[in-house]
Order: structure tokens, then sequence, then C-alpha cells
């Protein structure tokens, strides 16, 4: 064909991480303590809360409703109503996507026009730089002070990055790859200017059970004027262990997840309907046990938790220096103490961290994440000396 | 654009600030939100949306059951597609298209067949592009080459001179037309074979005709083929991407949904060259990365067992549509009792249906919209029964061609169309 095929929305966006480094563990066989997903079994209740809606009645394999299957958005409503404190209409404040991804994409696409401006808070999860751009946005990216002991805003920073165009701001809390966890102070920061400027927030809160050390995650949506602004974004892989069901979600005020509600009809329309029931079930047990030591939300980061110190311990044994983090699935470790030849041509113009990635995953067999790859372009030179673990595993880590 | 500081003066900003972006303008209202309201009443017979209520084979059920129990299936898997189901997809379609097909690289697995034209769409076409569409269309066509920015170029099939015993294969495409809708902008022309709502099933030739055209004119081909297995007796699927000079140029959507009756599944596929397969996975990598893991793993085992019988009676593939046969000769013999014309389909699982010699009035009816939707809401409400109005399926311009027709869906349980009788057989009563 004589004529340029693919359309420019996707210029710059053709490069992925994680079609990268999947490859790249699959071909050498590496030990996955990268990607974040778990290497143990979802709990049983919702494994056969699955097979229970598979054996259903036909209707669990036929279309549901396109915005968010009854069972699943009425026990959203109550579940988050409760902890955000408000009636939450099921029909028209939530919309169910194929995993938290696309709640993120539907987002995207429905608020952000050529020319508007986002601001990213660094270091991000890799995906909202390009769905950004593929919206035809800006990507403004703000560096977290990495002089200081703790990573934590600067409001000055964050109002330098504020022009004309800027439309949304993008925070995820617990955060991917840091693991931190905003506090009360910081959200207020976030929120005052957000109201000021009439600003949207998008609240990337996948791990919002997954708070360690008596760290609280907070809800940017429940505090004053941010419910009417703020889309809250969540996911039952995250929430379950089980990230490959890809059921998430999208909650906010109706006036504003109504255009994610027709960006989803005009692109997937309907998401699996048994995996929707299933997760209603997991939801409607975790409302009636909430709070208990029954509930898989309780335990799960119970569970994680001595995983986390374990990894930290490890790493600490080989003289890294990891970055404790206070919630979520990931480590962050300062890799400048490692002496490694890197004589492999192949990565010779990369990032630093990005060759000892490879060089990890080539001759050790072990797979993690180049933390540069969670930073804008512009200001990935300035952290390769960081990687990524997800401690959510139950293998022995190969202390190196 | 005036910065107000002040939150209490919000209101004006508030409102253009949560403005959505502008590549859905118009693009909120949808025919399926409509029509779902409408018969979501128990007491209606529905055969209006296009999904099965009979059972999916039981090996497809269990599939997903036995997936499900496996730990890592319940985790994150290839973003292009499960290895399993590329695998399995690239052995089925490798043998009906007589070629090889390389799973990683010239099938991408998505959100349902709708989830491939969107990737399909998203990925190839955009703003100054033309799109050629058929009518009547399968909905979702429309809004997706809008909402990517181009120009959606119309031509409907027409319906030749017979006047009885009507069939799909009546409608065609007028060729000295077709032509004239390609221009240089022409970036895609979408087909659908079987066609939804009419069930055309496109000839060799026909199909030719439209190769010939995309060759002179280097226009790409979205072929939406979700229904390629349910074809009846005596018409035999075509698949364009199969002509010479069309592969390199074709992007092919199946559907495990259709193929299984298993529509809640959502699971689908775009098969191609890897010069334009990779431009769709780009976009899926950017809009959700991956497919559910255990759905995938189900569909991979139900196409293993199915690829195997291939071309036997137990087939799935087949099978199903000697089922459906013998459901829209039903139909069709009770639609024309209640003194409606049905178009006989060739393939799919849905029939239009003239109603024009039911001599309906519906000016009590209000609303200004065309008589089918008029005689829906009408049926719907009065004879208990529900169908799709056709000209959902068409632009503006040939709303006077379609008005007359409904759309009903026959993939239903023995007791469904029993009921849609006793309302057919009535209808002239009362």
């Amino acid at each position: 064909m004589a004529r340029q095929l693919h359309a420019r929305r996707l210029e710059g966006v053709d490069k992925n991480i994680w079609v990268e480094f999947t490859q790249l563990t699959a071909d050498y066989k590496a030990v996955n303590v990268g990607q974040g997903f778990p290497d143990f079994s979802p709990p049983s209740f919702i494994q056969e809360a699955f097979c229970s809606a598979i054996t259903g009645g036909a209707s669990m394999h036929q279309y549901t409703r396109g915005f968010g299957h009854p069972a699943l958005v009425k026990i959203l409503a109550k579940f988050f109503g409760r902890i955000v404190g408000r009636d939450i209409d099921p029909m028209e404040d939530f919309q169910i996507t194929v995993g938290a991804y696309q709640a993120l994409f539907c987002t995207f696409q429905a608020l952000i026009d050529e020319g508007d401006e986002v601001i990213i808070v660094e270091p991000f999860f890799d995906c909202y730089q390009p769905m950004v751009k593929m919206a035809g946005g800006t990507p403004s990216s703000n560096l977290y002070t990495l002089s200081s002991a703790d990573w934590v805003l600067s409001p000055e920073e964050l109002a330098s990055n504020l022009n004309p165009r800027t439309k949304a701001i993008v925070i995820n809390t617990p955060n991917n790859p840091l693991g931190k966890v905003y506090q009360r102070d910081e959200l207020q920061m976030i929120a005052d200017f957000c109201i000021k400027h009439d600003i949207i927030c998008i609240s990337d809160e996948v791990y919002e059970w997954l708070t360690y050390d008596g760290a609280q995650h907070i809800k940017i949506a429940s505090l004053p004027g941010m419910w009417e602004r703020t889309v809250t974004i969540g996911s039952a892989g995250k929430s379950f262990s089980a990230t490959g069901w890809k059921v998430g979600w999208a909650m906010g005020p109706g006036n504003i997840i109504k255009h994610l509600k027709t960006i989803h009809q005009n692109s997937v329309y309907h998401c699996a309907t048994a995996a929707q029931e299933a997760v209603a079930m997991g939801f409607q047990r975790e409302y009636d046990t909430f709070g208990t030591e029954d509930s898989y939300f309780k335990q799960l980061p119970a569970q994680l938790h001595k995983k986390r110190l374990r990894l930290a311990e490890c790493l600490r044994s080989v003289g890294l220096e990891p970055v404790m983090p206070q919630g979520g699935y990931f480590m962050i470790t300062d890799i400048s103490s490692l002496q490694v030849d890197l004589n492999d041509p192949s990565t010779k113009d990369e990032p630093y961290d990005f060759r000892i990635v490879k060089w990890l995953i080539k001759e050790k067999g072990l797979a993690t994440i180049p933390v540069s790859g969670f930073y804008s372009p512009e200001h990935r030179g300035n952290v390769q000396n960081y990687i990524r673990f997800c401690f959510v595993k139950v293998i022995w880590f190969v202390c190196i | 654009r005036h910065r107000n500081k002040n939150s209490k003066c919000n209101l004006y900003m508030a409102s253009v600030t949560h403005k959505n972006a502008k590549r859905i303008e118009g693009l909120d209202k949808n025919v399926w939100i409509t029509f779902t309201s409408v018969a979501a009443d128990p007491t209606i017979v529905n055969l209006g949306q296009g999904y099965p209520d009979i059972p999916p084979p039981s090996y497809v059920k269990e599939g997903l059951v036995q997936a499900v129990m496996v730990d890592r299936l319940n985790q994150y898997t290839r973003g292009f597609g499960h290895p399993t189901l590329v695998k399995a997809l690239s052995q089925v379609y490798g043998k009906v298209c007589g070629r090889q097909i390389d799973p990683f690289k010239e099938i991408l697995v998505t959100v349902g067949g709708y989830g491939s034209l969107f990737c399909s769409i998203q990925g190839l076409i955009e703003e100054g592009d033309e799109v050629i569409i058929i009518e009547p269309f399968f909905d979702c066509y429309v809004p997706m080459v809008k909402m990517a920015g181009a120009k959606p170029v119309f031509i409907p099939l027409r319906l030749s001179d017979r006047k009885t015993d009507i069939s799909s294969a009546d409608w065609f495409l007028d060729q000295d037309e077709l032509a004239s809708k390609f221009n240089s902008k022409t970036k895609a022309i979408i087909i659908n074979t079987p066609n939804n709502p009419i069930g055309k099933v496109f000839t060799r030739n026909e199909l030719q005709a439209i190769a010939d055209l995309c060759i002179k004119h280097d226009t790409l081909c979205l072929s939406d083929e979700v229904y390629e297995w349910l074809t009846y007796k005596g018409h035999d699927h075509v698949k364009i991407a199969t002509l010479p000079g069309m592969w390199d140029r074709t992007i092919t959507v199946g559907s495990a949904g259709k193929t299984f009756s298993v529509t809640g599944w959502k699971l689908g596929w775009s098969i191609g060259p890897e010069h334009l397969v990779k431009h769709l996975q780009t976009v899926m990598q950017n809009s959700l990365y991956a497919c559910p893991t255990p759905l995938q793993e189900a569909v991979a085992q139900g196409l293993l067992r199915d690829y195997e019988l291939m071309g036997q009676p137990d087939c799935y593939f087949s099978s199903l549509a000697e089922e459906l046969q013998g459901k829209r000769d039903r139909i069709a013999t009770i639609l024309k009792q209640a003194g409606m014309n049905p178009v006989i389909p060739e393939g799919g699982y849905f029939m239009i249906a003239d109603v024009t010699a039911l001599n309906q009035h519906l000016s009590h009816v209000e609303d200004d919209e065309p008589y089918d939707y008029k005689f829906i809401k009408w049926m719907t409400k009065e004879k208990k029964l529900a169908a799709i109005p056709v000209t959902a399926f068409c632009g503006e311009e040939s709303i006077k061609h379609f008005e007359k027709y409904i759309r009903f869906c026959f993939i239903k349980q023995d007791s469904t169309l029993d009921a849609a009788e006793a309302i057919l057989k009535n209808w002239n009563k009362a």
C-alpha cells in the first residue's frame, strides 16, 4: 500500500514497557518479579463465585447492561457509598470497564481534547502518558522532589505546571511504583488546587486496600468539593488478586461519567457478564465482612506486609537500598551500588536501569522493571538508578 | 480561556471545564439503550436484541470452569492475545483461509467483534479519511468512524424487482453506484458478511467486485465476519481476505460470542497482515492492554475441540447453523401468517420483514420518527412483541428505503418462538 496506514493518533505511543519486558521475560524464561500480578491464587470464595456464575442461568453467558452489570454496580454503589459517606447512584455514577486500564482510557478519551493539558505526578503508571497523548492532550509532568528523604509533592511545583489549558490532574494512591500513600494534607493541597483552578481529578486507586504500617488510604473524592470533579478508578483484579479477570470501574458524578459511557458504548460496549457477576458476589461478601478479620481486604494487606519485609531484607542483604513502600504491590530499590559489567551492545543506548534490568533477565533469570519507564521522556535521564520489584509473590527471590 | 480563581463563581467555568471532548459530540445516543429498556418488561416476547436465549454448548462452559480453577489463568496474560488462543485461532483460520497465519503478529484478541472494529478504526482511520459503509449496517460502524474524525460514505443495498419469496440474495449493490463512492480520500470500506440485519451472504463475485475497487483505489477493507459460521444450505461464506491482492489490505473480524453462543463473554479477534495488525495492537496496548485470561483459555479449548471436528456433523460451527435453519424457516412462516413479508436470510440469525401490507396506521404514535420506530413502539405496547427498527441501521438519506422493515432475531428457544407464534397468529384478531 502506498499511503500511510496508521492513524496519527498512534504516533509516539507505539512503544510499551510491558509488551517489551513480558516478551523478554518469556523469551529467557526469567522469574517474573517485575510485572504486577500475584503468583498465588485468588481467594477461593472469588473463584467459587465465578464458577457459580458460569453454571448459573443462560443470561450469565449473554450480554448484560453495557454500562455495568446491575448486580455489580448496585453493590459497588453501596460499598463505596458507605466509605465515601454519600448516596452513590449505581446507574449514573459508575462505568464498569475491562480493568482499571480501560477506565483510564475512557476517562482520557471522554474528557481530553487536542491541546488540553494533563498534570501527571511522576513517577507514574506508564500508561497515563500515552493515553493522554492518544487523546491529543499534552502531559505535563511534575517531578517529585528527590532531594528529600520522603517523596513529596511540592505545591509550588504543582502550581508551576498550571496553565489555561490544564484540564485534569492524575494521581495514583497508593502509588505505583513508589508505594507512596498520600496523606490527608497532601490530598487536601491537591483538592484545593483542583477547586481553585476548576480542574478535574483522576484518581487511580487500584491498590486502595493495600496499605501497611498503619498508613490510611483516603479517597480524594470524599474531600469537600471534590466528588463533583473526581473520577475514581478501581480494580477488581487488584482487589481480589485476580488480575486476569480484567474488571474495573470508574466512579464519579453522573454528569462526568456519562461522557465515559459514550466512549465505552462506542468502543467495547459491554464487559464480560459472568466475571462481573462474580465480582459482585465478592463485593457483597466484603460489604458484609468489612473491617472484620474475615474480610479479604484486611487479610491481603496483612499477608503482603510480611512479603514486603522479606523482600526488603533480601535486597539489603546484597547491599541494595530499597525504598520501603507504605502501600501497593511494589518496592523500588536503588541499584547504584551494583557493580555490573554491562557488555550487552544491544542495550548500549538505553538508560542505565533499562540496561541493568535486561542484564538481570538475560544473565540472572530475574525479571524486574526499570523505574525510569515510569517517568516522562524529558525526566528519564534524572532517575536511572532504580528498579522495581513486585512482592506479591510466594517464590523465593534469587538473592544476587 | 479566562481563569476565574474564585470557586464561588465557577458555575460557568465548571460547565466549560467538565465539558466532554469533541470526539464524542453527538455520539451519546444508542439504539440499544433505547430498545433494551423498551423490551425490559418480562411479559414482552423479545425478538429484538441479537443474542441467543438458547444455552451455549456445555463443553464451552465447562472449559471456563476448568480455566478459573487454574491459579495462573486468573492473572494477566499476553496483551495481544493469550498464547493458547492465538495459536488455536491460527490453526482454525489457517485452515479456513488456506494460508499460514502467524499467531503473534497477524492476530489480535479483542473485547468482542465490537472491540476489533474499534481497534481497527482507531488504528487506521483518522480525520480527513472517508469510509464506505454499506446500508443497512450494524449501527456501531458510524459512531466509531465519526469518533475517529472520519466521514462515513453510504451505499445502500437495493432490492431487485422480485415481489414474492424475497431472500437476502435479492438485495444487491449497484456496481456503478459503488464505484462512484471511491475516491482518493477513501481509506477503507467496511463490509459485513453474513450481513446484520438483512442476512445477505456476499457471493464470491460480489466480493471480487469490491476487491477490484479496493485494489484500484488502494483502499483497506474491514470485513466484519462475526456470523461466518451461520450460513444456510446452498450458501457458503467467502472470506474477502482470501481473494487475490486482498490479504495485505484486509482486517477480518471474528467473534467467540457469535461462534459459541456466548455473547456475554465479549471476546473477538482481528486477523490480517502484520503491517496492519501492529497498529491495532498499538490501540490495544493503550486502551485496555489485555482481555480476560480464563475466558480466552476457554475459547481456545472450544476452538481446538471444534477444529478437530471440522467437516463433521458434531462440529458446533456447522451444527448451530443447522439448528438455526429450522428456526429461520419457522419464523418466516409465522411472519407471513401475520401478513408481513419476510426477507429470508442466507446467513446470520436475523430476519427483516416488510410490514407495509399490514397497513398499520401510526399517526397517533407521537414523535417525529421513521415509520419503523413508531411501528416497533406500537407493536411492543399493543402486541407485546419486540423487534428492532431497520432504520437504526441506515443513514438519513436511506430512511425511506428501509422504514417499512423491522428486524427479528431468531436464535431463540422454541418456547420463545412458540410465544411469538401465538402473537403473530392472532395478529388480526382483537
